[in-house]
């Protein structure tokens, strides 16, 4: 009686597991958990059909080692041969194509979405910053306007500069500011590490992070060269306005505790006709936003061809030498064009002008 | 050697022996002091505050720990390459040693295996409480990229994890059986169905002590590059990205000679307790301690050198941002724990070693006492400094740890030992059948050498 419960439970518990494989693998459209759900399913169904009584010869109790009776009755392993063990994983691996498959199948039968052709051209996009211009808002007095616009357009966390105003060092005396995006490589450290593809490169060349996908590991920001990538450690401060909105992917709100964010290259504006809001932002009109793929690109007052002009003003990458490939160029300078003296350092700290943050929200320092 | 009775020739007879070895090993089971039950309770205790700790974490996120974007890894990272590199001790021991038929190690195979086990998991715990969202740690499986260094970790981790279950269940099939049949007429419903189960029927046939031994021989071999490789890909979690401090092709290697150094001196202090709390003086002898010692000395010279191979040739050259790692290691923020990972966890042990007179047990264990302490202190700042040092011009990061941080880490410690203690209640913490096995050879060689001997004259 007993045995025959135990069996139950094993073939009630491999139906189970299968049933479970099958959802999974509908759910997930990945064979992954289905086959392991699978594997574990058979391994009961095996036990369930275990044969009980009878000693394979090689194991007989003999008169020295009689099986002691507290024991209970021998189990005795099923006994399968090499054919049999061959036909068994035939029969598993007959298994994994139909189950490949199915998603995929019920997905074009049931659900049938048309199919989208691709744009005949894919927009590459690309930042130009000409630092010549830049001078770190000194001269209108106030904090890097392109930081400001940045993190009042994405209601972005305390203390997140998506694009942040670094100041260098010259050679010689004085200093030079360097606006610093996320440098959306085409060898992105970031993407390549990432262990869930949380982050990933558009075919637009842009580097996104999907905040439902992150687990939180922050292995790219030890990956990241640069610097560009963001924690929420807590609930984030964002104005309560944000958490109204809907989330997407290329716009990042609202911000999602335990994951990481940064610079999205604003493709969703860029589409929709507008420049991001760290260029309309720029008092002195240094950075440019444009589409290799066409070989344009514009700062919002004039346009420019991206290869000639890279080309006529010794445009450099950061760490070039790492290979990563960014899509952000800057021209050398230290903000002559717009009458800055080297000699004069220091920048306005930026703010978070929210009046009120989300509810439970916690500040923290960079 | 006069306190060793177990390994020298021409002592009492096999079967004393024996039923004294099976007394011994029996032991721990039969008596349960006030003491244990004390150390039990504080285990529980600290694992309880760190639980408490850990709920605060998620309650509120990892705000609630020193970490913050610049330096974004800390405590955490640091115990999981730790408690991954002491599981080395179980393969070396075993395996190693093992496939060399060094059969010294044979008494303490089995705690070896079961620090291999308790290390790996209570290490694999660390990245989960590292994680911002834990709730999500099923991606990993559902979404996982075979181009993500964490993943070939949780690949390594889960297959060394297996392999070490298998590699300390195998050999103590037949100890399970030993205490089955010891146990049958006199123990608790459950306890005896727990050793029935696990036992597998074990009769001591000709057979299955066939399949065992091919069992076991085709584990020792494969659990050798299965642990190799996971001290690799942890520190390829390192040496993937792209850190100046961490850009080393010598990491794998370092990694996996400080995860086998470390695992020494970790069973090296197990055995020493376990040896006073349950009386297995007569088994872990003086020559075990200082099999171990020469042992934990050869690894120390091993890193030693690692340490010259990779300083030596980036300090020679100083490129740029070399010299802010240089500096913050050797004479800034981090020179006190560097100068002690340096001359406590390296240099001392050999010191202690090479003089006579010091080698004694409680040398040995102190040496050992230090060899982890400088271990974790060095994983501690190989993590922080590599994520230290700026990458744009800005003013390098701080990091402390809260007490979030301390009391999760103290929990981490009070788990792996709680495991520990509560095993040895349920387990033979000897090979008792390996060591019978091994005796009884000894004693046909000798009767053999003795009755050759007989004839000659």
């Amino acid at each position: 009686m007993k045995r025959m419960k135990v069996i139950t439970s094993l073939f009630a518990m491999a139906a189970f597991l299968g049933v479970a494989a099958l959802a999974v693998g509908l759910h997930t459209h990945s064979a992954t958990p289905a086959l392991v759900l699978m594997g574990g399913a058979w391994v009961l169904w095996f036990a369930a059909t275990m044969k009980r009584g009878a000693r394979p010869a090689g194991a007989m109790p003999t008169a020295d080692t009689p099986h002691p009776s507290y024991l209970g009755p021998a189990i005795t392993a099923r006994v399968i041969d090499r054919r049999t063990a061959i036909r068994l994983l035939g029969f598993s691996a007959l298994f994994y194509g139909p189950f490949r498959g199915i998603p995929g199948l019920l997905e074009r039968l049931v659900i049938a979405q048309p199919t989208q052709l691709p744009p005949a051209r894919i927009r590459q996009w690309a930042m130009i910053i000409d630092l010549r211009s830049c001078d770190g808002c000194q001269s209108v007095e106030s904090p890097p306007r392109c930081t400001q616009a940045c993190i009042e357009g994405h209601l972005a966390p305390e203390p997140m500069q998506w694009i942040e105003v670094f100041e260098d060092e010259l050679e010689g005396d004085g200093t030079r500011f360097l606006p610093t995006p996320c440098q959306h490589c085409q060898n992105p450290p970031c993407v390549n590490v990432c262990p869930v593809a949380a982050t990933f490169s558009t075919p637009e060349g842009v580097v996104l992070i999907d905040q439902d996908r992150c687990i939180g590991c922050r292995i790219c920001m030890a990956a990241c060269p640069y610097d560009r990538r963001f924690f929420n450690w807590g609930d984030p401060p964002v104005p309560t306005e944000a958490l109204l909105a809907e989330y997407d992917v290329e716009a990042q709100v609202p911000a999602r505790k335990g994951t990481v964010m940064k610079c999205d290259f604003c493709p969703d504006m860029v589409r929709a006709g507008a420049l991001p809001y760290c260029i309309q932002a720029c008092p002195n009109r240094a950075i440019y936003y444009g589409d290799l793929e066409e070989d344009i690109a514009s700062n919002g007052r004039e346009v420019v061809s991206i290869t000639r002009f890279l080309a006529s003003t010794d445009a450099f990458r950061l760490k070039e030498e790492l290979g990563t490939q960014p899509r952000v160029f800057y021209i050398p300078g230290h903000g002559e064009a717009v009458g800055r003296e080297p000699t004069r350092t220091g920048r306005m700290r930026t703010v978070w002008p929210w009046s009120r943050v989300a509810p439970g929200s916690r500040r923290w320092s960079r | 050697m006069v306190t060793s009775g177990a390994w020298e020739p021409q002592m009492e007879p096999l079967t004393e022996w024996q039923d004294q070895l099976e007394e011994t090993t029996l032991g721990p089971t039969r008596r349960t002091s006030a003491r244990y039950f004390g150390l039990v309770g504080f285990l529980v205790a600290v694992l309880g505050w760190g639980s408490y700790a850990y709920y605060v974490q998620v309650r509120d996120g990892l705000v609630v720990t020193g970490m913050r974007d610049r330096i974004s890894w800390g405590i955490y990272i640091t115990m999981f390459v730790f408690f991954i590199g002491i599981s080395h001790a179980g393969t070396l021991i075993s395996a190693i040693l093992r496939v060399s038929n060094a059969t010294w190690r044979t008494p303490i195979t089995r705690m070896a295996e079961f620090i291999t086990v308790v290390a790996l998991s209570t290490g694999a715990l660390f990245v989960i409480v590292d994680l911002g969202r834990p709730d999500r740690l099923g991606y990993v499986l559902v979404y996982g990229r075979w181009q993500s260094p964490i993943v070939w970790d949780v690949t390594a981790v889960a297959t060394y994890l297996t392999a070490s279950l298998i590699y300390l269940y195998l050999p103590m099939i037949p100890d399970l059986a030993f205490f089955r049949d010891r146990f049958a007429p006199r123990t608790s419903v459950w306890r005896h169905r727990l050793y029935r189960t696990l036992a597998l029927d074990w009769a001591e046939t000709e057979q299955q002590k066939a399949s065992l031994r091919r069992a076991i021989g085709v584990m020792m071999i494969l659990i050798i590059p299965i642990a190799v490789s996971v001290h690799t890909v942890v520190s390829w979690i390192f040496a993937m990205t792209l850190r100046e401090a961490w850009n080393s092709t010598i990491f794998g290697f370092f990694f996996v000679a400080g995860a086998i150094y470390s695992g020494i001196a970790t069973l090296i202090i197990v055995m020493a307790i376990l040896r006073k709390a349950y009386h297995l003086e007569g088994y872990l002898t003086n020559r075990h301690f200082l099999y171990l010692g020469y042992l934990l000395a050869a690894m120390a010279a091993v890193m030693i050198y690692a340490n010259i191979s990779e300083y030596v040739t980036t300090g020679f050259k100083l490129e740029e941002g070399g010299e802010f790692l240089f500096r913050q290691l050797f004479v800034a923020e981090f020179a006190p724990y560097f100068w002690f990972y340096l001359i406590g966890g390296l240099f001392l042990p050999p010191i202690f070693m090479a003089v006579k007179r010091m080698r004694r047990i409680g040398t040995i264990v102190i040496a050992a006492v230090f060899v982890d302490l400088g271990m974790w202190v060095e994983r501690y700042f190989i993590v922080v400094t590599g994520l230290r040092a700026p990458l744009l011009s800005y003013e390098p990061a701080s990091y402390a740890p809260t007490w979030v941080e301390w009391s999760i880490t103290a929990g981490g410690f009070a788990l792996f030992a709680l495991l520990i203690t509560v095993f040895v209640k349920f387990f033979p913490i000897m090979a008792v059948w390996e060591m019978v096995e091994e005796r009884k050879a000894m004693t046909a060689v000798l009767d053999e050498s003795s009755a050759t001997a007989g004839e000659r004259s």
